[in-house]
């Protein structure tokens, strides 16, 4: 049986960090000719000797992009659960040690959640919940699953990595897919930023991807979180990770998202800094790399970014979220798990996105079985 | 010239057909596809709310000369096929059917096994069957046989404009076919669809070349003339070509 972790122990995070930070301008040049990306090329593509290439890059992409995916933009939006957490995680809100009011969603109170997004338009919905297997274990959101199945086109998970036989269960409920972040592909930075609860076992998270892709999931989304170590290196193993799924897993849609530390309760400052030219060099590299990876982008990021990145390699977006259970029509004064950026009403993102001469796509999914 | 295609119980005076994804706007889409003159045009279920009356791309395309040709794009097994056409043909009141089986969602290849099972059982349901696949001769008398109305190999994987890659195996599958042979996929330019017409296929379907381009209006009537002229060009019997030179006082003329 094939796992992704055989490969990845392959790896040495310094020597790949340092390979990165070696490469050369005539190998970036090298790789902006070619039609077909190794993850040689990604390095250089991601290493301090693009940056003068930074526009080339963005040409690159918007091409890419625009022929694949044509002139469109995918909307989404996430409904958090609950913000029950057994997890200590030094960056987010909802971390075990943080006193906030915990909550979980009833299924009345999840159904006025769906009406007020559906009447917003969306037809696609991130379902988020914290890790706290007693409260919002699989069987509530299998329960929540079926629920809303009927409301929407397309509904994706964040939650805690489950068992194999449990995503199974989930997809023969109506789910499409599943979104998993590995945070930091750097071990022992993410032992210290996992010190208890399920989520300090590095290798199990590590795995996820792979039992997914066995359990038939339709997509699954990777991503790291920037700031907690050096944004290069763990965007190589996404990478890393993403080409040995695609290979693997041939019949599952893979997509990347690229998170940013956010301010939050009980906050914790970056210990790496990306900036907003970092992290365009960076979606303009996924694209470069694969010109088919779904690349999305939340409501984490400025309003100015997300105006200006939606035409460079962006597929789909987020608007008006929410990061607290309840947060659209229940509960709307309760805490958040992290601040957004952009806080614009969902209509005013759609008008941004015409101006800028792309279609909103609502629906692109249907669960066709019985 | 430019004999009317028929297919099934439906004659068609434009050869070319057009796919709905990828535009700007609905209102482009729909602008696009009228100047095209298709009267064939293809429409993911997965992209529709089929439940839907005032869905923004069904009301777009609400004209009495376009036939709506729901495909199943999206589903990875004959099972999820044929539970799509049921759907489309409840929701859209048609029976045809364009069936795409593609599990792999890169390059979006068509299964040969699944969409064979699939056609299969569409066909006994009483569907119009017009299969996506790969330039698959063999494939496509097999399909033949099991009662498709036409076979649509593609000319290069979706989307990639790439143009007529798979020429010989088109040239064979149009030799032998005794159902309409319809391009799909990979046509990029207005001389692709050109191309395609000249070696007698039956129709084109085209989305991504003109959806994408620069100016979707422009390009469509470009299509729709190029498709014109290639059938046009297949009907009067291309000239022959010949490896070499032919002297306009032959060689031998001594011997007479």
């Amino acid at each position: 049986m094939s796992h992704f972790k055989a490969l990845f122990d392959t790896y040495n995070w310094d020597f790949t960090l340092q390979s990165i930070f070696n490469k050369t301008a005539v190998e970036v040049k090298q790789a902006l000719v070619k039609d077909k990306l190794d993850l040689e090329d990604f390095k250089a593509l991601i290493s301090p000797a693009a940056k003068p290439f930074l526009e080339e890059m963005a040409y690159k992409s918007q091409v890419l992009t625009k022929k694949r995916f044509g002139n469109t933009m995918q909307m989404y939006a996430p409904m958090y659960l609950s913000n029950e957490c057994q997890n200590i995680c030094t960056y987010c809100g909802f971390s075990l040690t943080n006193k906030i009011p915990r909550r979980t969603l009833t299924d009345t109170e999840i159904l006025e959640e769906v009406a007020f997004l559906k009447n917003k338009g969306y037809d696609h919905i991130l379902l988020v919940t914290g890790e706290a297997n007693q409260k919002v274990g699989v069987d509530y959101i299998n329960n929540a699953i079926r629920l809303i199945r009927s409301h929407f086109a397309n509904i994706t998970i964040e939650v805690q990595p489950l068992d194999q036989n449990e995503y199974e269960l989930l997809v023969e409920n109506g789910l499409y897919a599943v979104l998993v972040y590995q945070e930091t592909y750097h071990r022992d930075e993410y032992k210290k930023h996992h010190p208890k609860g399920k989520k300090s076992n590095f290798d199990y998270r590590l795995d996820t991807p792979d039992r997914l892709g066995k359990a038939g999931v339709h997509k699954i989304g990777l991503g790291a979180l920037f700031g907690l170590e050096d944004w290069r290196a763990d965007s190589f193993f996404t990478a890393l990770h993403l080409k040995y799924l695609q290979k693997t897993y041939w019949k599952t849609k893979y997509s990347i998202s690229f998170p940013r530390l956010r301010p939050h309760s009980g906050g914790l400052d970056p210990k790496v800094e990306m900036t907003d030219a970092d992290l365009v060099q960076l979606i303009c590299a996924f694209r470069l790399l694969d010109e088919d990876v779904e690349l999305s982008m939340s409501t984490r990021e400025s309003e100015i970014f997300r105006n200006n990145i939606v035409n460079l390699g962006i597929t789909s977006i987020s608007a008006e979220s929410k990061t607290n259970p309840g947060g659209y029509s229940v509960e709307p004064q309760s805490l958040e798990q992290f601040e957004i950026s952009d806080e614009r009403s969902t209509e005013k993102v759609v008008e941004m996105l015409k101006t800028r001469g792309l279609e909103v796509v609502w629906k692109d999914w249907e669960h066709f079985s019985n | 010239m430019n004999q009317k295609l028929k297919i099934a119980d439906k004659e068609f005076s434009s050869r070319l057909f057009t796919g709905t994804g990828k535009f700007s706007s609905s209102e482009l889409m729909r602008t696009s596809l009228l100047a095209s003159k298709s009267e064939l045009i293809t429409v993911a279920l997965k992209r529709v709310d089929v439940k839907d009356k005032e869905d923004d791309i069904l009301s777009h395309l609400n004209q009495s000369h376009i036939n709506l040709l729901p495909n199943t794009s999206g589903v990875r097994t004959a099972k999820e096929a044929v539970f799509a056409a049921e759907l489309s043909r409840e929701a859209l009141e048609t029976n045809w059917v364009k069936l795409e089986i593609h599990p792999d969602p890169r390059y979006l290849l068509p299964d040969p096994i699944e969409t064979l099972k699939a056609a299969e059982e569409l066909v006994k349901l009483g569907f119009v069957v017009m299969p996506y696949i790969h330039a698959d001769p063999v494939l496509c008398k097999r399909l033949e046989e099991v009662g498709v109305q036409c076979v649509m190999p593609l000319g290069a994987p979706i989307g990639s404009n790439k143009g007529l890659k798979t020429l010989d195996f088109l040239d064979i599958i149009i030799e032998q076919s005794n159902v309409p042979v319809i391009v799909d996929a990979g046509i990029g330019a207005p001389s692709h669809a050109a191309h395609a017409m000249e070696i007698g296929a039956d129709a084109v379907l085209v989305n991504t070349a003109i959806a994408v381009s620069q100016n979707p209006i422009a390009m469509a009537k470009a299509f729709k003339m190029a498709v014109e002229a290639g059938r046009m060009a297949f009907e009067a019997k291309l000239a022959p070509i010949k490896e070499q030179a032919e002297a306009s006082s032959p060689l031998t003329s001594f011997l007479s």
